[in-house]
């Protein structure tokens, strides 16, 4: 061979070359292959969308049915207030990233809702994000025209361990979530809790964890009650104040929307 | 200087020669990759929970060792023996890559499935062992020969530890129902499915009993004390 495969110039030029030609090919695939991907993650989430307010559809006909369900969507703040922005744009997860990450402060955070309508009843979609044992966790959670029932929710995840934590993103799971309510009679913030040890199903804002899951269930647990915080005070804003309490609110231990925390109490 | 470990393939052969059949028929049985080498272990414990994800799983290996083998192959001479194993490593993780890129566009909803996985192909051994035993010294074909023999070997094994640990574990096998919704809980005949069989530790359990018929059968496995 006229060259000295062994030399070190040689090592040093092979290495470069291979890395190059590598990254080359990685990199003109990634792009080539980016839309069909992006199109792919776009309809998921209508998907999600959908699949929160009991609408299943296949990935294909994803669009159409959410241009026909969903009437409106909008950003709220922090403080539940609505605000500018494209809803449906925001990426939500890299959001909360950013949020973890101390770049965004939790004020600055905005929160999507979509508004559609299915089976004659109007509902709020909400989309939020949290952590499970080995990575990000989401959901949409559909909330009926009262501001406060539960309507249907779906869960997925990122790498959650299959048949422990993975099952948030089954049936098993989120069908316990209808009917269960975020708020007392009196509007007093309750958020869903996920109970551990099968005693939740009897909470009316409570729902059974997924046993050999706690922390993918504690991160569950977590991304409701501070999410469903920010848009309770929003859905109190447009929703009809329920008939005032026979007895006296009590003043005090009422949760305000208090979204920078992070504190994990588990019932 | 060449670091071939195997025998360095004979010109002017055909494609179904004894030697080349001989390649893909033996990591079956007598030179299985799972339960003989003992490499790629992990893997057959991770995703053998459903049939579907183990052939994902099995494919996805399949075209990583026949590409990556034929490449190290066709490099055999030019890679520089004191970087060859980082060689075969960037080879092997830019396949990897490939293959999660090409699942994501493609077959978005298997590769949400086995999208953890798909990356851990990389450490599974049997990719970098196959690139330093046999295409480090060997043609492009046969390599690619080997791949396909290693491959389908790793895959049976796979496979059968997934039907038996969907069907026992969830009643059903590629996701259709076989034990009838019937049959279950109080209304039935009290059955119930077995939550071990979903568990890590019983894809151990399996691979052990595959590996404990094999060598009844195949005496000549056994190693002498």
């Amino acid at each position: 061979m006229a060259f000295d495969k062994n030399s070190n110039s040689f090592t040093f030029i092979f290495a470069s070359v291979l890395v190059a030609v590598v990254g080359t090919v990685l990199a003109v695939t990634f792009l080539a292959l980016k839309p069909a991907y992006d199109e792919n993650v776009r309809r998921e989430k209508m998907q999600n969308i959908l699949a929160s307010m009991k609408v299943k559809v296949e990935r294909d006909a994803a669009p159409e049915k959410y241009k026909e369900l969903v009437k409106e969507t909008l950003l709220v703040d922090a403080h539940g207030k609505p605000t500018d922005g494209d809803a449906f744009g925001l990426d939500v997860l890299k959001q909360y990233k950013d949020w973890k990450a101390n770049v965004v402060k939790a004020e600055d955070m905005k929160y999507p809702v979509y508004k559609a309508s299915t089976d004659g009843k109007d509902l709020f979609v909400l989309p939020m994000v949290g952590t499970g044992l080995w990575g990000p966790i989401w959901g949409y959670v559909s909330v009926e025209s009262d501001g406060r029932t539960v309507y249907g929710s779906v869960f997925d995840h990122k790498g959650e361990t299959p048949g422990l934590g993975a099952e948030i993103a089954t049936p098993v799971f989120y069908d316990q979530f209808p009917g269960k309510t975020i708020t007392e009679d009196d509007g007093t913030y309750t958020s869903i809790k996920v109970y551990k040890g099968g005693t939740g199903t009897t909470d009316p804002h409570g729902v059974d964890g997924i046993s050999g899951g706690t922390i993918t269930s504690d991160g569950v647990h977590e991304m409701l009650k501070r999410t469903l915080a920010v848009y309770d005070t929003y859905l109190k804003s447009v929703v009809a104040p329920p008939p005032p309490p026979a007895m006296e609110a009590l003043p005090t231990d009422s949760l305000t929307a208090d979204s920078t925390s992070t504190s994990l109490v588990n019932p | 200087m060449s670091t071939a470990t195997a025998a360095p393939a004979k010109p002017a052969e055909g494609l179904f020669s004894k030697k080349n059949r001989k390649l893909i028929v033996d990591p079956l049985n007598d030179n299985n990759p799972i339960t003989v080498q003992v490499l790629g272990i992990c893997s057959a414990l991770a995703i053998t929970v459903k049939v579907e994800n183990a052939l994902v799983m099995s494919i996805s290996v399949m075209a990583v060792l026949i590409a990556g083998n034929m490449v190290i192959s066709a490099l055999r001479n030019m890679i520089p023996g004191r970087i060859r194993i980082i060689a075969q490593l960037v080879i092997a993780a830019g396949l990897v890559t490939l293959v999660d890129i090409i699942l994501k566009a493609y077959v978005y909803d298997v590769s949400k499935q086995v999208g953890v996985y798909v990356g851990l192909i990389i450490t599974n051994c049997i990719i970098m062992g196959r690139f330093e035993a046999y295409a480090m010294g060997n043609k492009p074909l046969p390599s690619a020969m080997d791949a396909i023999g290693n491959s389908l070997g790793y895959a049976w094994i796979l496979v059968v530890v997934a039907l038996f640990r969907e069907f026992f574990g969830n009643g059903s096998i590629m996701g259709l129902r076989i034990i009838p919704e019937s049959l279950y809980g109080d209304g039935g005949i009290g059955y119930f499915n077995n939550n071990m069989m979903i568990l890590p530790p019983m894809a151990l359990v399996l691979v052990g009993i595959i590996i404990w018929i094999q060598r009844a059968r195949n005496t000549k496995l056994i190693e002498q004390a």
